[in-house]
C-alpha cells in the first residue's frame, strides 16, 4: 500500500498537488511536526527493518527502483511521423551531477535503433588513403584507447522554441542533450594507420563518415577536426554502448552537433570535398529571416539551462532554503561562468560550479539561496573560456530571425509561482 | 576581442577548421603534454596550417590561464595515475592491424555520390517511369505527387517561401544539390526497404520528383549524362556559418545589474499546450491510481486475448482453402505495402505492424505497435480483422477509421485488395 501511495505522488499531476499544499504546510516548518506528535514512520517498526530484503540475484543487471520509474525518456509524438525516425529527450528536470546514465540519456534515430552484433561489426576506411582497411570489432580493441567525457547535444535541441515559449519542461525544451565518459580510439589514430599520404595536402580534404543503418546518416567532418578530438567509441561510461546508442562503435565529435556523431559507425573515408549528404544541406542548415541558410555550423554554442525548480520539477517546499541548480555547457571548450537571474534578467548573481568546467563537458552549477516565496522569473546565463556570453532569445532573432530550427542555445525563463509550480514563459 | 574570434575572421570557409586545430594543440598541453609536443613537430598532418598559439596576436591569454588552471586542477586530482598516451606515429600501418579492404567490398559500401555528378551509376529513367515507380514505393508517406502525407516530407512545392513566416523546404525549394537526392533515395530509401531500387527506378523517381517542382518537363530522361544539366533553384541559397563575425557581439561582458527597466511575461507555454502528458499521468493515474505495470495486468485483458484466439480459430479453418492463384497475385499487389508492413519468417513491426496472422485477428493488437486510439479502441471492444472489415479499411483507410495512422490512400480495385487479403492469410 505505502508502495502505491509513494509511486502515486511522483505523477506530475500528484507532484503539483503535493507542491501546492505543500508550500502552506511548510510555513510551520519543523515545530509543527512536533505539533504533530511522534512520527510512524520512526515510531513504528516498518516491514523493510524486520522482515528481509531481495538477495544478490535479484536483478542481474540492475534498474532503478520502482519509485523512480517516472524518470525515463519522453517523446513529443507530434514532431515526427513515426518513432522510428524520431527523437526523445532526457529526463534532465530529474537528474543531478554531470554523467547522463545511458539507459535515460536521449535517442535519435534515422532508421531505427538496429541490432548489430560485434562479430558482424566491419569498419572500413577508404578513399585518400595509402591502403584502404577493414577493421573488425576485435582490431580496434587493440589500438591504443582514451577515456573522456562529452556533451552530445542534438542540434535541434530547444529547436520548438524558436517563435515562443512551447513545451512546459526543461525535459522537452532542453532535454536532447547527454554527457558520457566514453572509451574510444583517436579517429587520428585510425588516419593514420590507413596513411594519409595519399591525400596529399590535407588542409582542404574532408573525412566522410557514415553509419550501417538504412538511414546510413552520412556526415563530412574537416580533416583538422577528424585530426583533432574525434573519437571512435565503443564503450559509454564504462559499459558497452547502448544499442540506441550505436552498439558496438559510435563516432563522438566533441563539441559538434549531435547529428555528426554517427552511429553503427561503418566507414570512414577521406575525400576532396564534402559529400552534401541530405544530412548537411536539407537538414542540420540553418535558414535566416532573408530565407539565405547557414550551412557548415558545427560547433554547439554555450548554453545553459535551471534543471530545477523548473515545470517537471516544482518547489515542493515553502520559502526558505532553496537549491537552484541547472547545466552549462559549450562546444568551444571549458564553462568558465554561470549567472542566474531571479527577475528575468534584470540582475545576476553568480552560481557555484560544482566543479571546474571541462573542455565539451557538461557543467553542474548550483545557486543555494533562499526563496521569499514570491514570484520568480528563473534565467541562466553561461559564459565559456572563449569569453562567449548566452544570449537572450531576442538577441537570437535579431541575428537569425525565427526559422533555424538548429542552435537556438537562448537563455531560458521559468516562471516560479508562490505556490511552487513553474512555467516556460517567455519575458521582454 | 577573443581569441577564438580572430581565429574565426581569417578562415572564412575553413573557419572551424583552423579553430579545431587551436583547440588541437591547446587540448593536447593539457591532457597529454609530452604528445602534443610530438604532434606540432613530428606530425605534418596537424603541422600544416596548425597555427602556432604564441604566435596569434594578443589573443591567448585568457585561454592558456584557463588550460593553465585546468592542467594544474588534474594534475593534482591524478597524481598516481599516469595519463599519457602512447606516442602517435604518422608511419602508416604502424600497428599492423586490420587488412587491406578489396575493391569489391569498398564499391559495396561507397555510394556517395558528389555534388559535381562524381561516382553517379550508368542508367537513366524518366518521368513518366517515375509516376509509376512513385506510386508503387514513395507515394504512401510522400503523396501522389510528392506532396507529402501527415508529418512525412513533403518533396515538392514550396518554391520562394523561405523567407516566410513558415518556409516549404522540398527538394525543389531548399536542396542546393541533386546528387543529394539521388544519394539519398539510393541509399536509403524506401524507408523500412532501403537499397531495394535499382539504379533506372532511382534516376526515374528523380527525375519524377524534379518534374514534380515544376523543374523539368515531362519528357525529361535523367541520366548520368544529363544529371549535370539541371538547375536547382537554391543553390546559392547557402552560406558557409559565420557566427563568429555575425554574432561577434555575443562575446561581451555580462551585465550584472540593472540590465532592464521592467519585465513582462509576452508569452505562456501553457497558452499553446502541445506538452506531452506524463506517461502515468493519465485521467485514471491519480484518482483510481492503478500503476502502469498493474494496469496493463488488469483483469480484463485477459478476456480480450482470449476473444482474439476464439475468433481467429473460425478463419484459421478458412485458411484451409486458400486461393493459391489469388494469394500470388496478391503478392504483388503487397509490393505497395512492403516500404511499411513485413510479413512472413522474422517479420517486425515497422511503420506499420508487422501482419502474420492479420486475417481474422482482432484489431490492433500486433505486440510492441503503437496504433492510434481509435484503433486500439475497435481491438478493444473485440472486433477483429474479418475479410469484410479489411476490405473495407484497404479501399479508404481513413473513410473506415478517420483517425488512423496508416498514411496509406488505398486500393481503388476491389480486385487487388481481395488478392492482397488472400495473400495475407498465407501468414497464418
Amino acid at each position: 500500500m505505502s508502495h502505491d501511495f509513494v509511486k502515486k505522488s511522483l505523477t506530475r499531476r500528484g507532484v503539483l498537488k503535493g507542491a501546492a499544499s505543500g508550500a502552506g504546510a511548510a510555513v510551520l516548518g519543523a515545530g509543527a511536526a512536533r505539533a504533530q506528535g511522534p512520527d510512524p514512520l520512526i515510531t513504528e517498526k516498518q516491514d523493510w527493518a524486520t522482515g528481509l530484503g531481495d538477495g544478490v540475484d535479484a536483478t542481474p543487471y540492475g534498474l532503478p527502483i520502482k519509485y523512480e520509474d517516472d524518470v525515463v525518456r519522453r517523446n513529443v509524438p507530434w514532431l515526427t511521423a513515426d518513432p522510428i525516425s524520431s527523437i526523445n529527450f532526457t529526463p534532465i528536470h530529474a537528474l543531478d551531477g554531470t554523467i547522463t546514465p545511458q539507459g535515460c540519456a536521449f535517442e535519435r534515430h534515422h532508421s531505427g535503433a538496429i541490432e548489430l552484433k560485434k562479430e558482424d561489426y566491419r569498419l572500413m576506411i577508404n578513399g585518400l588513403v595509402d591502403t584502404p582497411l577493414v577493421f573488425s570489432y576485435a582490431d580496434l580493441e587493440r589500438f591504443p584507447r582514451e577515456n573522456r567525457v562529452y556533451f552530445c547535444e542534438c542540434a535541434a535541441n530547444t529547436g520548438m522554441e524558436w517563435a515562443g515559449a512551447q513545451l512546459n519542461g526543461a525535459q522537452f525544451t532542453h532535454g536532447m542533450i547527454h554527457n558520457m565518459e566514453y572509451t574510444g580510439i583517436p579517429l587520428r589514430t585510425l588516419l593514420e594507420e590507413a596513411g594519409l599520404a595519399a591525400a596529399g595536402d590535407l588542409k582542404d580534404k574532408w573525412v566522410y563518415v557514415e553509419g550501417a543503418d538504412a538511414s546510413s546518416n552520412g556526415r563530412s567532418i574537416p580533416m583538422d577536426k577528424a585530426l583533432d578530438d574525434v573519437l571512435v567509441a565503443f564503450k559509454a561510461n564504462g559499459e558497452a554502448l547502448r544499442k540506441e546508442h550505436g552498439y558496438p562503435v559510435r563516432l563522438v565529435v566533441p563539441g559538434w552537433e549531435g547529428n555528426m556523431w554517427v552511429k553503427w559507425l561503418r566507414r570512414i573515408e577521406v575525400t576532396e570535398a564534402a559529400v552534401e549528404s541530405r544530412e548537411e544541406t536539407s537538414k542540420y542548415t540553418d535558414t535566416l529571416a532573408d530565407g539565405t541558410s547557414r550551412k557548415w555550423t558545427w560547433v554547439m554554442d554555450a548554453k545553459s539551462v535551471v534543471t530545477s525548480p523548473s515545470p517537471q520539477s516544482p518547489i515542493r517546499h515553502g520559502k526558505g532554503p532553496l537549491v537552484i541548480t541547472g547545466l552549462a555547457w559549450s562546444g568551444r571548450g571549458a564553462i568558465t561562468r554561470v549567472d542566474v537571474s531571479k527577475d528575468g534578467g534584470k540582475t545576476w548573481e553568480t552560481a557555484r560550479l560544482a566543479q571546474e568546467g571541462q573542455n565539451k563537458a557538461l557543467t553542474r552549477f548550483y545557486l543555494d539561496t533562499t526563496w521569499d516565496g514570491e514570484d520568480m522569473l528563473l534565467q541562466s546565463r553561461a559564459m565559456d573560456e572563449t569569453g562567449y556570453v548566452q544570449p537572450t532569445k531576442h538577441q537570437l532573432r535579431e541575428v537569425r530571425g525565427e526559422n533555424s530550427v538548429y542552435h537556438n542555445n537562448c537563455i531560458q525563463t521559468w516562471h516560479v509561482k508562490p505556490n511552487g509550480e513553474a512555467e516556460n514563459v517567455e519575458v521582454s | 576581442m577573443s581569441k577564438s574570434l580572430k581565429l574565426y575572421l581569417g578562415a572564412a570557409a575553413g573557419t572551424v577548421v583552423v579553430l579545431g586545430t587551436a583547440y588541437a594543440a591547446a587540448n593536447a598541453s593539457v591532457d597529454y603534454p609530452e604528445v602534443a609536443v610530438t604532434h606540432q613537430k613530428s606530425a605534418p598532418v596537424a603541422a600544416a596550417d596548425a597555427p602556432a598559439p604564441q604566435d596569434e596576436a594578443d589573443a591567448p591569454v585568457r585561454l592558456a590561464e584557463a588550460h593553465q588552471a585546468r592542467t594544474t586542477a588534474s594534475d593534482a586530482s591524478h597524481i598516481t595515475v599516469p595519463t599519457t598516451m602512447p606516442e602517435v606515429s604518422t608511419e602508416a600501418g604502424r600497428f599492423g592491424l586490420g587488412r587491406a579492404a578489396l575493391p569489391e567490398e569498398v564499391a559495396a559500401w561507397n555510394h556517395d555520390i558528389m555534388p559535381d555528378g562524381s561516382n553517379l551509376p550508368v542508367g537513366s529513367g524518366d518521368v513518366w517511369t517515375g509516376d509509376e515507380v512513385f506510386a508503387e514505393h514513395c507515394a504512401s508517406c510522400h503523396g501522389d505527387f510528392a506532396e507529402g502525407r501527415d508529418n512525412w516530407p513533403k518533396l515538392a512545392g514550396g518554391q520562394g517561401t523561405l523567407a516566410d513566416k513558415d518556409p516549404l523546404k522540398t527538394v525543389g525549394s531548399y536542396w542546393p544539390y541533386l546528387s543529394t537526392t539521388f544519394d539519398y533515395i539510393r541509399r536509403s530509401m524506401p524507408f523500412g526497404n532501403a537499397q531495394s531500387l535499382s539504379d533506372d527506378d532511382v534516376y526515374a523517381i528523380t527525375a519524377y520528383i524534379l518534374y514534380s517542382n515544376d523543374l523539368v518537363d515531362d519528357d525529361f530522361v535523367l541520366s548520368n549524362e544529363t544529371f549535370m544539366d539541371v538547375e536547382m533553384p537554391n543553390a546559392e541559397g547557402f552560406i558557409v556559418d559565420d557566427r563568429e563575425t555575425t554574432e561577434a557581439h555575443f562575446w561581451a561582458e555580462p551585465c550584472m545589474e540593472n540590465c532592464k527597466g521592467s519585465v513582462e511575461i509576452t508569452m505562456r507555454a501553457s497558452v499553446l499546450d502541445v506538452t506531452p502528458d506524463e506517461g502515468e499521468d493519465t485521467a485514471t493515474s491519480e484518482e483510481t491510481g492503478p500503476p502502469v505495470e498493474e494496469q496493463a495486468a488488469a483483469p480484463q485483458a485477459e478476456p480480450v486475448q482470449q476473444a482474439a484466439a476464439e475468433e481467429a480459430a473460425p478463419e484459421a479453418q478458412a485458411g484451409a482453402s486458400i486461393d493459391m492463384a489469388l494469394a500470388a497475385e496478391g503478392e504483388g499487389v503487397f509490393k505497395k505495402c512492403k516500404s511499411c508492413h513485413q510479413v512472413g519468417d522474422g517479420a517486425k513491426n515497422r511503420t506499420g505492424p508487422m501482419l502474420n496472422g492479420v486475417v481474422g485477428a482482432t484489431i490492433g493488437q500486433v505486440e510492441g505497435f503503437k496504433y492510434s486510439n481509435d484503433m486500439a479502441a475497435l481491438g478493444e471492444a473485440g472486433r477483429s480483422w474479418t475479410a469484410e472489415d479489411l476490405n473495407a479499411f484497404l479501399e479508404k483507410p481513413k473513410d473506415f477509421l478517420k483517425k488512423t495512422k496508416m498514411s496509406f490512400a488505398g486500393l481503388r480495385k476491389e480486385e487487388d485488395r481481395l488478392a492482397v487479403i488472400e495473400y495475407l492469410k498465407t501468414f497464418q
